[in-house]
């Protein structure tokens, strides 16, 4: 709802449509596994299918066989699941803006942020010049098939693609892009040093999380001690450049409300899991049961639709400019999974 | 404010300098203009200023240039950013951001400077350049015109002092031109800015150029104007006029030239009447025209005809539909109404080999024909397409434009001789009507006149000529007839005379001296010696 209500209409807002296709796909495919590959456990038959069994090299899988209400709710619970978590992915990316996500880096990664931003752009060209240069092969009268033909078009694209970012970089090189900063060589030392520990502290740390035996002293201690020294090394490495921001994303009130919303819905819902874990994992065999606590968690979702600004469109809006769009990003993914799930 | 000092420049993989001793100094505030036939060095000269040569071609430096007194040797082109804005002739392939706001904010983020000095300059900027109400337009989604305006209020927003303009209005229609010009003019006037601009319209900017940079045969040479015009190798038609008749001193501007016509005209009877065959079998036929692309009407119920031997000029600004029309009249383009008959037969129904028998062609870029490695390669796959015998595109390519050495790659010949060999391959197939979109863009004053002799050529031998084009001067040298656009509709046509002296914006200079029924100095020329 928060996506219908607060949807620009930038091209990135429109595939929403597509992953509530996939997420449907996902549900169809999970039942329809169930019911081939069988499981035949539960009671209630529905349908009884003759099985037909597989050769000695796929032991242990019968195709078809009892259909059963059990084993179809299970299917069915768990292709929700899998759908609630692509709709959540699709209903980020529909709201945020990806190169204003991208403005948000730490400077450190600014070099990385804007190598994807050009990439992001470098795509609908090359399809507009693909479009055009077999529209110009038609010209040739050249009904060429096969790899020659496909050479024919390939070769005018990469040059134009080239061209293109020879353009831009000169562009942005006379823009002053990379301007280097005045820091000394012990500080990109400092920053080296910073960075190469936080990266063997979370390498270790993170091993010793996962694997138990390993002494619980490495663990959390090496984890944090890790993230310290990397979040030490991308300050000090984002001190060196020297550039600011034109219109920096502020957080408002309509923007604090979503995110503590999202926080306070995942929260409420770990709890609900840990206390009824019957509510949010039903037995299939009965009906799911349903909790006053759950039900209030999924209406607090809804809040951000109503709470928030709409956001300006682009065939209508004057003045002020993306920057307004609610950025429900990944914290309303929290909001949107308790809520389907 | 900007020095050369005996600056040599030679590329590499050539022996020849692309440039030889260049010895000039661009004192503050001047505007000067670069002239020089494509490639004559114009664009090396200007990118040596912040040093996108040699940082971005490569190649060897001797000599130094100076801007505000610190060389340019050693320095690199982000170094200069807040001293050098340089604007290129493709705006579109110059954007960083996607929104016109930050598009211009971007320099300034890149300078380090506060966001409330950003927030204002944006602002003066924007009201500087009269592109206010664009502030949130997608740059995608803007006119040539205005894109180009938005590409130099995004190098004004860094405060430089000097500014470098390549061409910057190559691909612009007349008016869209004229916008971006005028702007540069008020900043000269307003900011005291130093501008060094190469420009082939010279016709806008002579009038306010304070002197005249002439690039040929790898020197250059400066002085004022008016001078420097009475033997540089290229020239506006008013020049041309000036120096015909023997004016003293040569008239920059149509009002200069038109306050002297009065010793002239007794000297000239009345415009000489151009060859005119009443016109002959029509061989393109074209009724009811539509191209729709979604919402957008890019064609309106377009009906047009072409006689064998006629050229037909489509013009309009940029975005009015002709490129669509072209497009559908040839057969490969959309069309969603209306027919099109080529001596009786339909190209839209053919296959791809027989459409291009009927209408040849050359498209906006031409060099997306090309995808071989040499002249001589291309040459043989146009005649095995079309199989017509071995050598017929040599041979046409030849009458085109001579001595085109066959082992050349076509991405390295020049952009006159890559059009003549583009057009020699759609020649190949000996269509009945060729059309040519855009084709004199990127061309100087002589590859355009050698352009102009093949299209009239052309004509003669029975074919029926289409060309799209922007160009005022060369639409009044070739064509017999002329269609106006806009919006997808014609809105005038008829006789080229009549036409182009209609229209303020679309009349070539001659006629705004000399009154109707003048197109070309070639005119006054005949007239003269007769």
């Amino acid at each position: 709802m928060t996506v219908l209500a607060r949807r620009t209409d930038a091209p990135w807002a429109l595939s929403f449509r597509l992953y509530l296709w996939l997420g449907l796909i996902v549900i169809v495919l999970r039942v329809a596994f169930r019911i081939i590959f069988g499981g035949g456990y539960g009671a209630t038959v529905l349908l009884d299918l003759p099985s037909i069994p597989l050769p000695d090299w796929a032991a242990g899988i019968t195709l078809f066989g009892p259909v059963t209400a059990e084993a179809l709710l299970a299917g069915l619970y768990d292709g929700m699941r899998l759908a609630a978590i692509l709709i959540c992915v699709g209903a980020a990316n529909t709201l945020a803006n990806p190169r204003k996500l991208l403005a948000s880096l730490p400077p450190a990664l600014y070099e990385v942020g804007t190598a994807v931003v050009i990439a992001l752009s470098l795509f609908p060209q090359l399809a507009e010049s693909v479009q055009r240069v077999r529209r110009a092969r038609r010209l040739r009268g050249d009904p060429g098939k096969g790899v020659r033909a496909l050479r024919r078009v390939v070769i005018p694209v990469l040059e134009d693609a080239l061209d293109r970012s020879l353009d831009l970089a000169s562009s942005m090189d006379a823009r002053g892009y990379g301007r280097a900063g005045s820091l000394g060589s012990r500080a990109r030392r400092t920053t080296g040093v910073l960075l190469v520990v936080g990266l063997l502290g979370l390498t270790v740390g993170s091993y010793a999380f996962l694997d138990a035996t390993a002494p619980r002293v490495l663990a959390w201690p090496m984890l944090a001690l890790g993230l310290a020294a990397a979040v030490a090394g991308f300050v000090s490495a984002g001190r060196r450049v020297r550039r600011t921001r034109y219109r920096p994303a502020r957080w408002h009130a309509a923007d604090v409300l979503t995110a503590a919303v999202g926080v306070v819905v995942a929260a409420g819902m770990t709890w609900v899991a840990a206390s009824r874990p019957d509510v949010t994992l039903p037995d299939p065999a009965s009906l799911p049961p349903l909790s006053a606590g759950a039900l209030l968690l999924v209406l607090l979702a809804v809040v951000p639709a109503f709470a928030t600004p709409p956001p300006p469109l682009l065939s209508t809006r004057r003045g002020r400019s993306v920057a307004e769009a609610p950025p429900a990003s990944p914290l309303s993914e929290g909001s949107a999974r308790d809520r389907v799930a | 404010m900007i020095e050369w000092r005996d600056l040599s420049v030679t590329y590499d993989g050539s022996d020849e300098p692309a440039l030889r001793d260049v010895r000039l100094c661009v004192e503050e505030s001047e505007l000067v203009l670069v002239a020089g036939a494509t490639g004559s060095g114009k664009s090396t000269l200007l990118r040596t200023v912040n040093g996108l040569v040699p940082q971005f071609t490569g190649g060897r430096v001797l000599g130094d240039v100076l801007v505000d007194g610190t060389p340019v040797r050693g320095t690199t082109p982000r170094d200069l950013a807040d001293v050098v804005g340089f604007v290129g002739q493709d705006p579109l392939s110059t954007f960083v951001a996607d929104v016109v706001e930050e598009e211009l904010a971007y320099g300034m983020e890149q300078l380090g400077l506060a966001p409330q000095t950003m927030r204002r300059r944006v602002e003066e900027t924007l009201d500087l350049l009269g592109i206010a109400d664009l502030r949130s337009r997608a740059l995608r989604t803007l006119s040539g015109g205005q894109q180009q305006r938005v590409a130099i209020g995004a190098v004004l927003t860094m405060h430089p002092r000097v500014l470098v303009l390549d061409e910057p209005t190559s691909a612009l229609d007349p008016t869209a031109a004229e916008d971006v010009l005028s702007t540069l003019a008020r900043l000269v006037e307003d900011l005291g800015l130093t501008v060094l601009l190469a420009e082939h319209r010279m016709e806008r900017v002579v009038p306010f150029a304070d002197r005249l940079v002439v690039v040929e045969g790898r020197e250059v040479r400066a002085g004022p104007t008016a001078q420097m015009l009475k033997s540089s190798p290229v020239a506006p038609p008013v020049v041309e006029l000036g120096r015909l008749v023997g004016w003293q001193p040569l008239p920059l501007s149509v009002r200069e030239a038109r306050r002297r016509t009065a010793e002239l005209v007794p000297a000239l009877a009345a415009p000489p009447a151009r060859p005119y065959q009443p016109p002959g079998e029509a061989v393109l036929q074209a009724r009811g025209l539509v191209v729709r692309y979604g919402a957008n009407v890019a064609v309106r119920d377009v009906t047009l005809s072409v006689a064998r031997g006629e050229v037909l000029a489509l013009m309009g600004r940029n975005g009015s539909g002709k490129s669509s029309l072209l497009w559908a009249l040839q057969g490969s383009g959309r069309r969603d109404a209306g027919d099109v008959a080529v001596d009786g037969v339909d190209p839209a129904t053919e296959p791809p080999d027989r459409a291009r028998a009927l209408v040849g062609l050359v498209p906006q870029t031409a060099g997306d024909l090309l995808y071989l490695e040499t002249v001589r390669d291309e040459c043989a796959a146009a005649d095995d397409q079309t199989s017509a015998p071995a050598g017929t595109c040599r041979d046409l390519l030849d009458r085109l434009a001579a001595g085109v050495d066959d082992d050349r790659h076509p991405r390295d010949l020049s952009e006159g001789q890559r059009l003549a060999l583009v057009l020699a391959i759609v020649l190949t197939a000996r269509p009945t009507v060729v059309a040519l979109d855009e084709p004199t863009r990127g061309l100087d004053y002589a590859a355009k006149a050698a352009l102009a002799h093949a299209v009239t050529e052309l004509a003669q031998e029975g074919h029926g000529v289409v060309v799209a084009s922007h160009d005022v001067e060369f639409v009044a040298q070739v064509a017999d007839q002329v269609v106006v656009m806009a919006g997808g509709e014609i809105v005038s046509a008829g006789r080229t005379e009549h036409v182009l002296a209609e229209s303020p914006a679309f009349a070539p200079q001659m006629s705004k001296i000399l009154g109707e029924g003048w197109l070309t100095v070639a005119q006054v020329r005949e007239a003269m010696a007769s």
